[in-house]
């Protein structure tokens, strides 16, 4: 098995670390990684507790090709219950420090409790210590992760650690890793920051090794970078233009959410767009874009790093923010400007180097700003409770909106409340384009039919990570299905949601996906681990994963009837592009896929589901 | 043909598969930490170097040695550490003028980039051509024809 069989039980009410060996049985059932840590996190905690208090668990979990040489094998995710939704969430995040875990020898850290004072965990392989904090709190992701490199005199320690927006209970904070990598969804910076813990710091020397069949490890490697670097997307497209190489392609399908989900297509998606980034500004004569980065592994390399404007308002006066550092990918893109209707390139980088700053998910806080434009437009939202004008299309109300939030400073504590929380609390609960309480991220759930039942379905509230039915209804991967059509979008679903869990439980990353299927990845899960990865194997974990998931979310209060979208996605149709007049045809389908899953009418896996399944 | 290592860092993404692979080749165990070739992250300039060993013509590793471990492979044009000979004085890593001998703290011995026997793995796994094993005479060669590509050719009128 190439899992090391240990994972490490951090109980910071009583300040202690002890080894542990990990389940076995579960392995063979959960894989690793989000399947294996939403096992342990489901049966160790009550699904109905309050997501910020110390009864909840914090889990932090790599795959066995995590830290291998499978193309991508350096992610690790976070698992949790997800304060923004109160359902099961799973952060997940690439970068370096997955591998360094890994390499330390643990294959999971499960944090309980709460520390009485701000804490860091430190781990040299097989030592493990928590350590004071209070020199790092209240500081950011990049001071804290600069200042443990210097305190331990180790510039190879990897950190992944919360902002001032997880410390400040920002209700859709990330962890982030590596200055701007990021486990950025549901909230798990905010139960990081609960538990006053600031930090992870790791060093592992360790490396790994015990992979089953190396030969055949090595050959199944090798083929799977074959294809990767052998596909227009995952070897042209993504190196070249990151996830940005979306905004156009997205923007004239008239599937791109803009100002609110008002309309489906935004007028300055170009002036945003991936390929914008490459071109030379006029202020200076760069481009945005410096280069692609790889993550740990990773033979794709779709990451930006961008460096902004020195002569844009934002920071002109801020030199720290001069340097080059994460870029915009397609999502925060998509956040910051069309959500809001702002087509100002360098503010929506502030924005993201601020999120990366601070720890904060870009999709929630931008799809947020777009509801307090709204509202402000309404006349709901006055100028005053603000501090300052925000109407749709104003990069400074945004660039400001993002300090406060991520602050916890003015207007923003009530921002950093997310969509939902805000909107009821102006009476406009409508008006919240969320779905189980976390906001959509950059696809129209009225344009494409397969995402919006996508989004009603998701077990961590609206996603795109968790059923990309994108692939199928703009990119034609496997097969190209007519974005207006409801047939057949259950059953592919349902197959892209147990394919996706097996993925995001092996420590690959989903990006892959765009080239390989799971019989691209199945011989690298069979020659690195013993035992019995077959096919039929890994779809059944799959399937158990969600369902897993799924009874958590049941247990947790979270029922069929929260499987829908918000009154605009079924009542107002796209104004304009190829789906005019189209809204979400829910109705047709979630019957269908409730019965594909093996549910009662109301959303329930039936006993002899649960038991096909062994749950 | 002598062959030698040519990184140009302009292609490098960082992505350490090269790093791996130099782990994997000498030990089977993918460590990072236990790599010959080492990827240096500027990340405020946006840069990714890989760096390692140059195999010195006159190898200061090699002259300094006073148990005489390291050799010259005349094979490859390598200079390899014996582990049978070595015994961890560390006066090699204080004669190498780039840092690319170390010690390691875990078997005494030092450790440096022996390419491989002649088939260097991190050049073999490099996804990007940012690492390439080439003619060590011409090892300039793509840029000279980068250079001879900008000269004007056109006839003079």
């Amino acid at each position: 098995m190439a899992l090391a069989r240990k994972l490490l039980r951090v109980n910071l009410t009583l300040g202690t670390c002890v080894e542990e060996p990990v389940n076995q049985e579960w392995v063979r059932q959960y894989l690793g990684q989000r399947g294996l840590a939403s096992k342990y996190l489901a049966s160790e905690i009550d699904p109905k507790v309050d997501a910020l208090s110390p009864g909840n668990k914090l889990i932090f979990t790599v795959g066995p090709l995590t830290g291998t040489m499978a193309a991508t094998g350096g992610r690790y995710s976070v698992v949790t219950k997800g304060p923004l939704t109160n359902a099961i969430a799973c952060g997940n995040s690439g970068g370096y420090f997955g591998n360094e875990l890994r390499s330390a020898g643990w294959d999971m850290v499960i944090f309980e409790g709460k520390s009485e004072k701000p804490v860091y965990l430190f781990i040299e392989n097989e030592k493990a210590q928590l350590l004071p904090a209070d020199e790092f709190w209240g500081k950011s992701v990049w001071e804290t992760e600069g200042g443990l490199k210097k305190k331990h005199q180790d510039p190879q320690i990897r950190v992944s650690c919360i902002g001032r927006a997880g410390e400040n209970q920002v209700l859709f904070a990330g962890i982030v890793n590596d200055l701007h990598r990021a486990a950025g969804r549901s909230g798990v910076g905010a139960v990081m920051g609960s538990k006053n813990l600031k930090a992870i710091a790791v060093r592992g020397t360790l490396g790994v090794g015990n992979i089953a069949d190396p030969k055949a490890f090595m050959a199944a490697v090798k083929a799977g970078k074959k294809v990767l670097a052998d596909n227009p997307v995952t070897g042209q497209g993504l190196p070249k233009y990151g996830t940005q190489v979306l905004m156009n392609v997205i923007n004239e399908m008239g599937a791109s959410p803009t100002r609110n989900h008002q309309d489906v297509q935004f007028a300055g998606a170009s002036k945003i767009s991936g390929e914008a980034m490459h071109e030379k500004r006029e202020s200076d004569g760069k481009s945005h874009l410096v280069t692609n980065q790889a993550c740990f592994g990773c033979t794709i390399a779709c990451g930006r790093i961008s460096r902004i404007d020195e002569k844009h308002f934002s920071v002109s006066t801020k030199p720290e923010y001069w340097g080059a550092s994460g870029g915009l990918e397609y999502e925060a893109a998509w956040a910051f400007g069309n959500a809001n209707g702002v087509d100002d390139l360098e503010a929506l980088q502030y924005c993201n180097l601020l999120c990366n700053e601070e720890g904060m998910d870009p999709i929630s806080f931008g799809a947020t700003v777009g509801a307090v434009m709204e509202l402000y437009e309404l006349g709901v939202i006055t100028k005053e409770e603000i501090g300052f004008e925000a109407p749709f299309g104003s990069a400074e109300a945004l660039c400001k909106l993002a300090e406060l939030t991520a602050r916890g400073e003015g207007f923003g504590k009530i921002l950093g409340q997310g969509s939902k929380r805000l909107c009821t609390k102006y009476g406009r609960p409508d008006l919240s384009m969320t779905v189980k309480g976390q906001e959509f991220p950059a696809y129209d759930g009225r344009a494409l039919q397969g995402m919006g039942l996508a989004y009603a379905t998701s077990n961590r509230g609206a996603c795109h990570l968790r059923g990309y039915m994108v692939s199928p209804e703009v990119l034609g991967i496997p097969v190209k299905m007519e974005p207006k059509a409801t047939e057949g979008k259950p059953e592919m679903l349902k197959a892209f949601q147990d394919a996706t869990a097996v993925v995001d439980s092996t420590g690959l990353c989903l990006f892959t996906t765009f080239a390989w299927n799971l019989n691209d990845i199945q011989p690298q899960i069979q020659a690195a681990c013993e035992g019995d990865w077959s096919m039929e194997s890994l779809l059944m974990v799959g399937e158990r994963i969600w369902n897993l998931e799924r009874e958590f979310n049941l247990a947790a209060g979270i029922t069929g009837k929260d499987d829908t979208l918000p009154p605009r996605l079924l009542n107002e149709p796209c104004k304009t592009g190829p789906q005019a007049g189209m809204v979400s045809q829910l109705d047709k389908m979630l019957p269908e896929y409730y019965q594909l899953r093996g549910w009662s009418s109301d959303g329930v896996p039936t006993n002899e589901t649960r038991a096909r399944l062994g749950l | 043909m002598q062959k030698s290592l040519l990184i140009d860092p302009g292609k490098c993404t960082g992505c350490r598969q090269c790093e791996m692979a130099c782990s994997y080749e000498h030990s089977g165990i993918f460590n990072t930490s236990d790599s010959r070739i080492r990827v240096f992250e500027f990340h405020h300039e946006g840069r990714n170097v890989p760096y390692t060993c140059t195999q010195c013509a006159e190898a200061w590793c090699l002259s300094a040695c006073p148990v005489e471990a390291i050799k010259l492979d005349a094979l490859t044009g390598a200079k390899v550490v014996s582990d049978s000979v070595c015994v961890g004085c560390k006066v090699c890593t204080i004669a190498c003028p780039f840092g690319t001998i170390n010690y390691k703290y875990e078997t005494g011995k030092v450790q440096k980039c022996d390419l491989c026997g002649g088939d260097p793995a991190c050049a073999r796994e490099c996804p990007t051509g940012a690492i390439t094993f080439v003619d060590a005479d011409w090892t300039g060669l793509d840029r000279m024809r980068q250079w001879a590509q900008k000269t004007d050719t056109q006839a003079q009128v």
